[in-house]
């Protein structure tokens, strides 16, 4: 059994120590070892996108991030996403719009969309459509996800004005 | 998952080490989009995991006057985030935008596209069109290859022990050239080719005339494919739809589709035609654009 491997990390703006094997993903460490179990498992092999945390800034899979890798990262998920009190632009037109069902999917979408509002604060629907292409929903249908993350681009729009 | 070793060493030379010291048993992690599957599906059992991106050299993507030395791990997202990339070497810009979603394309690189060998790789017919040639670190030093000719069967190709892919070198493109790269495939996103096609042209100063043209196919044969005379015998011929419908027909000549879950036989061949003509005839609407005709 290869040795384990002692990461630090950032998580959500604080620093975190952990130990993990080098065969073990970002996804089994952030759920198995750290408890932090927002995000999802689905398919295991980079098609669903449930499993999505931004990595230094940008949205992966961390189903296929090993987590040796995130040595000095700055990851942020789901857990991070709401502020102290309250919640995040996205979650709040999230339920307004009714966009999720059975939820599991839901984690990953919200932080893909955050990825996507921080480098595109004003997304098209085709923008949206097309950067959420990596996450699937068996539920919804997508029209109501898409509605709540131009929702959530407006309300970020005027929030800053 | 299958237990292995991680390595992330720092220069080339110190990867090949590793490599040697392993012989035949270790893999290289570029973005891990490919690897870690297939990992985790036990068609590789690694000794060793050898992270290239710690090598800074393998990260760095140069725009010059002279061409485009893409590191071979850069991610998709920093290749069509570039606006030369996108202007310049339009097919590469193509290829680099439909693989995977945000996610893959946040990790996926162009070099790890090429060494995983896989027919319908999406950025390597956009290499082909372009004219790249891939650069080659081993024990023995650097050598050259052009990217035709990279891929030798499906996830098989010239690498050889201890040797590893550190960049593309992508000549500049001529003033007067445009290219194009895409896919059909049976979703709008997030699927694998069931034929692509890349082109590049470069016409004369009216803008009327082939100067020369590169043609690639990709997922209609063992490996990405290089349909040289269907862009040779364009060259100092009339931009016409007959002589597009030529090259149509000599691209699919050289094309060996299966049958599968994404297309028959027949259909491929046929869209084979379809996408030629599409890549040209975008890759000559550019050539104009940047023209300025």
């Amino acid at each position: 059994m290869a040795k384990k491997r002692v990461v630090t990390t950032t998580i959500n703006g604080t620093q975190i120590e952990f130990l993990c094997q080098p065969r073990q993903t970002l996804l089994e460490v952030l759920r198995d070892t750290l408890n932090m179990t927002g995000t999802k498992e689905g398919c295991s092999n980079g098609n669903c996108g449930a499993c999505t945390v931004l990595m230094d800034g940008r949205p992966v899979d961390s189903c296929l991030v090993l987590a040796v890798e995130s040595e000095g990262a700055e990851l942020e998920t789901i857990e991070g996403v709401a502020p102290a009190e309250g919640l995040d632009p996205i979650q709040t037109a999230f339920l307004e719009q009714a966009a999720l069902q059975c939820g599991i999917c839901t984690p990953g979408f919200i932080v893909a969309a955050k990825g996507l509002l921080q480098s595109n604060p004003s997304p098209t629907e085709e923008e949206v459509r097309f950067y959420l292409a990596g996450n699937l929903c068996r539920c919804t249908g997508y029209d109501k996800i898409i509605r709540a993350v131009l929702d959530a681009a407006q309300a970020r729009e005027e929030v800053t004005v | 998952m299958h237990d292995f070793e991680y390595e992330a060493p720092s220069t080339v030379a110190e990867a090949i080490g590793i490599l040697e010291k392993h012989n035949g048993s270790a893999r290289l992690l570029a973005g891990g989009t490919d690897l870690i599957d297939q990992i985790r599906m036990g068609r590789f059992t690694p000794e060793v995991v050898i992270d290239v991106k710690k090598i800074a050299e393998l990260m760095q993507m140069e725009v010059t006057a002279d061409g485009v030395q893409l590191g071979a791990a850069v991610p998709c997202y920093q290749i069509y985030g570039s606006e030369q990339i996108c202007r310049e070497y339009s097919a590469l810009a193509d290829a680099t935008k439909i693989i995977g979603g945000a996610q893959i394309q946040s990790r996926a690189s162009v070099g790890g596209n090429l060494c995983n060998s896989g027919p319908a790789a999406d950025s390597t017919p956009a290499l082909i069109a372009l004219g790249t040639t891939a650069v080659i670190a081993g024990p023995a030093g650097t050598r050259e290859v052009p990217v035709e000719e990279f891929c030798t069967g499906p996830g098989q190709n010239v690498l050889q022990r201890g040797e590893l892919l550190t960049a593309l070198k992508i000549p500049a493109q001529p003033a007067a050239s445009g290219s194009h790269y895409l896919r059909f495939i049976p979703r709008n996103e997030m699927d694998i080719a069931a034929v692509g096609a890349g082109a590049q042209v470069v016409l004369d100063s009216s803008g009327e005339n082939f100067v020369s043209a590169r043609i690639s196919l990709g997922a209609v044969g063992p490996t990405p494919l290089f349909a040289q005379e269907a862009g040779d015998l364009l060259a100092g011929r009339p931009v016409s739809d007959e002589v597009i419908e030529e090259a149509m027909e000599a691209a699919r000549k050289i094309a060996s589709p299966i049958d599968d879950m994404r297309g028959t036989i027949e259909f491929r061949l046929h869209v084979t035609g379809v996408l030629t003509r599409r890549a040209l005839e975008t890759s000559i609407a550019r050539a104009r654009q940047n023209l300025g005709k």
